[in-house]
């Protein structure tokens, strides 16, 4: 479980490498085999609305494991995260249509730790919009 | 109706083994369209000090979610499942989830609130391997929204 990042080469303020990653309603039929989540509300509009949604939206755990892949694209290592947490503030609202959506992701690292340990501090944003809150990994750089 | 407080603290039997497979880490991977090859390659994962392929950190919460319905459809807990939404997520790991695990999840109610007419229950998933080792907890918090808005 090495990380291809030494500690000694990052302070607080940090940037990690900024991602986006596109989401179709494709996507999230994909994301609702492999996780094994059909709720209704990511894939069927009629019942999203019934709920009193705007329309279709993203599962929570799939922007939550597009947010990480900045962090462990930039570990090399995903073995490194030590922690991972977030709060799901507002849902990715996925048209149907080609494009989709897009979640935007930041992250810079926010404090050193000990046991060559950082806390890196994540943003998603989603049509202007925070769509995680108090999004923080702890990873064990190299 | 506010949730009786005297199930914080309950834990619920373990879950049954569920075996991590290549495929289903692979499938997981592909669908969240992360290529990191330490998903899919042997080889790439052993470079990294790993036996076998890892999983992406998210990948767990299918298991302990699941494990989480025990608590989620508990009769005698009465919450509403129709209304229950995912407020918070966190996971710590003691080391990443590999293919050939067999895990098993313990999952204990840690708090019960009431916060304007919504019912919140954080409940803790504790994922042991086949040896007893402790590879991640998983801690959920479900909100079920007051019965008027939803």
């Amino acid at each position: 479980m090495t990380a291809k990042v030494a500690y000694e080469s990052v302070e607080v303020g940090t940037e990690l490498p900024a991602q986006s990653f596109p989401v179709t309603r494709a996507t999230l039929v994909q994301y609702a085999g492999a996780s094994g989540d059909f709720n209704p509300i990511h894939w069927n509009e009629k019942f999203a609305r019934e709920v009193g949604l705007p329309d279709v939206i993203a599962h929570g755990m799939f922007t939550m494991a597009e947010a990480i892949r900045v962090v462990t694209d930039w570990l090399g290592d995903p073995g490194a995260v030590v922690e991972y947490g977030v709060r799901f503030t507002k849902p990715v609202i996925v048209p149907n249509d080609d494009d989709g959506a897009l979640i935007e992701v930041s992250a810079k690292v926010a404090a050193l730790l000990d046991d060559k340990q950082v806390r890196v501090d994540l943003t998603a944003m989603s049509e202007g919009k925070k769509v995680l809150g108090m999004s923080r990994a702890v990873v064990r750089l190299g | 109706m506010a949730l009786d407080q005297s199930f914080v603290g309950r834990t619920y039997p373990p879950t049954p083994p569920y075996e991590v497979g290549r495929e289903k880490i692979r499938e997981f991977a592909e669908a969240v369209g992360d290529t990191n090859p330490v998903y899919v390659d042997p080889e790439a994962a052993k470079a990294f000090g790993h036996s076998d392929v890892i999983a992406p950190p998210t990948f767990v919460f299918s298991i302990t979610f699941k494990a989480a319905g025990q608590v989620v459809r508990d009769p005698q807990l009465g919450l509403d499942y129709s209304r229950v939404v995912h407020g918070d997520q966190k996971f710590a790991y003691a080391r990443p989830v590999r293919a050939g695990d067999r895990l098993t999840v313990t999952s204990t109610i840690e708090a019960i609130k009431s916060l304007a007419g919504n019912d919140i229950v954080d409940v803790r998933g504790e994922v042991h391997d086949e040896s007893g080792e402790h590879v991640v907890t998983a801690w959920t918090k479900l909100v079920a929204r007051a019965a008027e808005e939803a």
